[in-house]
């Protein structure tokens, strides 16, 4: 946390210390794109300096990808002029712009898991025919790579065996090791650990100190704040500012974004407290390898009130999810909805919890929420499929699903509008709002959210909270885990804090400052005696 | 059973084993680089055809050979462009081709040779010949054992023989000690990681597909113009169906597919042997249900003892351009 002010108070300083009007990068002049009657790219205007971060906001579907993708040669743009140090070019595709020293880090990796490291690494940059010489000299160069900007890895793992982070870190030195001066990075930290996040912000930081440029490409805006010199903000295709990170401030960039005032902080009543709807006795759970990873948990929440679970990713919250919504059988405790102890032998717990009165938002809303090959109406009633307003025996009421999906919509703002378009081609935030919806709007008595808005842009997440919200103040009993520190501090009512697999704090709001959790959630039991 | 005996099963072993191995080792190439090949067998069947087809007219082996290995690799181009440019369904495609094979073989020739379906009979150096490796009669005559091993079962195969098994090394070396290798297995996996390096998907899968024409050619090739001499209808008998199996079981790995495809040869010849041959307890067993042991077997083996093959990821899956 007190990294994060550090590089916040220096930053007037730093951009002060560089000379106006360096060397340009890249220049982007009147760039257009459209798909079909999507204007994807609206006359975009663009320079990158030379040495310098740049971040890139916008909500999603901005075209904040679909411009670097015409910069990475992924297409070709229909007009308009791309310069790269100065000089006029033509990107026919990603060789060419490897060639001009354009690398890209990609949001999903581009790597070959059961290859090694190194292998992924001169894959396509191999200098000999022969194997064995190209990894001779790629081990050394490595070396050297590694050494200038603290960029290790073990240049002989396999790739799918090491953690998110380490490939992301290949991703980079894929891209210098083809000698990329200029490096695009797509959305880095959505698949991060807050602390694989820091640690590649240490890299970046690194990079642009040996001259590398970096465009950053996000929706975070703490990330812009804490390391880019310079950030564009793009809306619906166009970018509407260009400005000197210093000079600008978290609210103006989201209003930037979307276009009109967002608040950041979710503005809630004082919550009411009723009869305990859920209830957690003495839980424990153990993982698919016999690992226990939730240990003698006992929480309750009452109706209207919100319960965050607040902890660093892996510490226990996503069995703990998994057992109370009935996808994992605990190994020992109880658990009561609305004071009914729920019995688990077989396969269907979660459907008889769903019949009790528990709704639940999956973390993964891609693995665990959608199938999102379905068309959207089909996953607004997957779940409870069998239930009697879908239709009756064999027979699936598609009118009814359909029509209540067109409510769904409507209700929940979700675009586009189509209930027979793929999930797929919905927006990250939409696919949440499809979940959320299909959760939320039924008959319930507890709520259980895992990470609402994970991947999901600002407007979005405004809407999400506000309807988290309004649960709650219809009365609803929420249990909410989130890794997002804000998101759990502006919602919750009463913020448990796990660790190891044990709650180990409970706080109440108001009396939860960013640094006591931080500690709580760092294992420490008594912030006051760390002092 | 005395030990000739056992040379010689397992001499028959080898020569059963090479149309398999010619076909497995094939069938990696195009898997490894993320396309099915369940044409492997129509491969096989249209080269045997027109190996044995051109044998026959110019009188030459070589020659034979040639056109096996042109015919196979036109149908694995074509194999090729409806996997690659149409981005088709590859199983609907490989079966397509076979049934392709099954038909024009046997119509063009009845229409070319009169035989009801079948070539004539090639002779002399119409087929590949035996073999003999220097000092193997010598080594038979004067060392025991080994040098009956030497003389019987690695000396007095024809050319193809020891193609194929030279092909085995030869593709352990390129898919894991090579550029081409890599990339090929980097495209079966992840080809979109290619792309993004600016490597053409669709080029790299043409130039492994076409790896796989030229070997089912030989392998057609040996069926008719070395094991065989002549190609009669139907001549392949679903080998190119096992040595896709014998992949599978070795996990896309050419070392582990030789010895499966060994295996194989080993229960067909087995098969062979043990035709009329009278059990204690049970009497003779049918001849048919000896013949169907190999497939059995096949079954068995996929089903049971393979584990979990894990295939290249991205197999059977054209390549789209994402966004």
């Amino acid at each position: 946390m007190s990294e994060s002010t550090d590089t916040n108070g220096q930053r007037p300083d730093a951009a002060a210390d560089r000379p106006q009007g360096r060397e340009v990068a890249i220049e982007l002049r009147g760039i257009n794109k459209s798909f079909g009657p999507v204007r994807a790219n609206k006359n975009i205007d663009l320079k990158v300096e030379k040495g310098t971060v740049h971040g890139i906001v916008g909500e999603n579907g901005a075209g904040k990808s679909t411009l670097m993708s015409i910069l990475y040669g992924f297409y070709t743009a229909d007009s308009g002029e791309i310069f790269v140090n100065g000089q006029k070019v033509t990107i026919t595709d990603s060789k060419h712009a490897l060639e001009l020293g354009i690398g890209m880090v990609h949001q999903h990796f581009m790597l070959v898991e059961p290859f090694t490291i190194l292998e992924n690494i001169i894959l396509g940059a191999e200098d000999s025919a022969i194997l064995e010489t190209s990894i001779a000299r790629a081990r050394a160069e490595l070396k050297r790579l590694a050494e200038d900007y603290s960029l290790t890895v073990d240049p002989d793992a396999v790739v799918g065996d090491v953690s998110v982070g380490q490939q992301q870190r290949v991703e980079i030195l894929k891209a210098l090791y083809r000698g990329a001066d200029i490096l695009i990075l797509d959305e880095p930290t959505g698949v991060l650990t807050p602390a694989e996040a820091d640690h590649l912000f240490r890299i970046l930081e690194q990079l642009r100190e040996q001259g590398k440029t970096i465009i950053l490409i996000t929706h975070k805006l703490r990330e812009i704040m804490a390391i880019t010199d310079n950030v564009s903000v793009m809306r619906q295709g166009e970018i509407v500012s260009t400005v000197r990170t210093a000079d600008t401030s978290p609210d103006k960039l989201a209003e930037a974004m979307v276009g009109r005032h967002v608040l950041l902080r979710v503005e809630k009543d004082k919550a009411n407290p009723g009869d305990i709807r859920l209830e957690v006795n003495n839980l424990t759970v153990k993982d698919d390898l016999g690992v226990p990873r939730v240990k003698d948990v006992s929480l309750t929440v009452r109706a209207g009130e919100i319960v965050g679970i607040a902890g660093v990713a892996g510490n226990g919250q996503s069995e703990l999810l998994e057992a109370i919504s009935g996808m994992r059988e605990p190994v020992l405790g109880e658990i009561k909805i609305s004071g009914n102890p729920v019995t688990f032998h077989g396969d269907d717990g979660a459907a008889r919890l769903r019949r009790a009165g528990l709704a639940h938002v999956p973390e993964d809303r891609q693995r665990l929420g959608l199938v999102t090959a379905f068309e959207e109406w089909e996953n607004s009633i997957l779940g409870y499929q069998d239930d009697d307003r879908y239709g009756k025996g064999l027979q699936l009421d598609i009118k009814a699903a359909r029509e209540e999906a067109v409510r769904r919509i409507e209700k929940f703002d979700i675009r586009p509008t189509n209930p027979r378009l793929k999930t797929a081609n919905f927006s990250g935030g939409n696919q949440q709002k499809i979940v959320l919806a299909r959760e939320m709007d039924r008959d319930l008595e507890v709520l259980i959210v895992g990470q609402p808005t994970r991947g999901v842009d600002i407007g979005a997440i405004e809407f999400i909270h506000n309807q988290i919200i309004a649960m709650r103040d219809e009365g609803k009993a929420i249990l909410l885990v989130s890794v997002e520190l804000d998101e759990i501090r502006s919602l919750s009512d009463r913020i448990l804090v796990m660790f190891d697999g044990h709650i180990i704090a409970e706080v109440a709001e108001g009396e939860a400052d960013e640094r006591t959790l931080g500690l709580y959630m760092a294992g420490v039991n008594e912030p006051a005696a760390a002092e | 059973m005395d030990f000739s005996d056992i040379i010689l099963v397992l001499d028959s072993s080898v020569r059963l084993a090479v149309p398999l191995l010619f076909a497995a080792l094939a069938g990696l190439y195009s898997e490894r680089s993320g396309v099915v090949d369940i044409g492997l067998e129509g491969k096989l069947l249209g080269a045997a055809f027109a190996a044995a087809a051109a044998a026959a007219v110019t009188g030459s082996a070589w020659i034979g050979l040639g056109a096996g290995i042109v015919v196979s690799i036109s149908m694995a181009m074509i194999h090729a462009f409806a996997s690659v440019n149409m981005r088709g369904n590859q199983i609907i495609s490989g079966v397509a081709l076979n049934f392709l094979a099954l038909g024009v073989t046997v119509v063009l020739a009845e229409a070319w040779f009169r035989r009801g379906g079948n070539t004539p009979n090639l002779s002399g150096d119409q087929r590949f010949g035996s073999i003999d490796l220097p000092f193997a009669a010598e080594a038979q005559a004067n060392i025991p054992f080994v040098g009956e091993i030497y003389a019987q079962l690695i000396s007095g195969h024809n050319i193809l023989v020891y193609l194929a098994f030279l092909a085995v090394p030869i593709t352990a070396y390129v898919m894991f000690h090579t550029r081409f290798g890599l990339r090929v297995r980097a495209v079966g996996e992840n080809p979109t990681a290619l792309d993004t390096a600016g490597m053409s998907v669709g080029w790299l899968r043409y130039q492994a597909i076409f790896v796989t024409g030229i070997l089912c050619g030989a392998g057609g090739a040996y069926l008719s113009t070395a094991q065989g001499a002549s190609f009669t209808d139907n001549m392949t008998a679903g080998r190119g169906f096992i040595a896709l199996a014998a992949l599978i079981f070795a996990k896309w790995r050419p070392w582990q597919a030789m010895f499966t495809c060994l295996l194989f040869g080993f229960l067909s010849a087995m098969q062979i042997r043990l035709q009329g041959v009278e059990f204690p307890l049970i009497g003779e067993v049918p001849v048919q249900a000896i013949q169907a042991l190999p497939y059995i077997l096949t079954v068995i083996l996929l089903a049971g003892f393979v584990g979990r093959a894990i295939p290249p990821k991205s197999i059977g899956q054209p390549y789209v351009k994402e966004r």
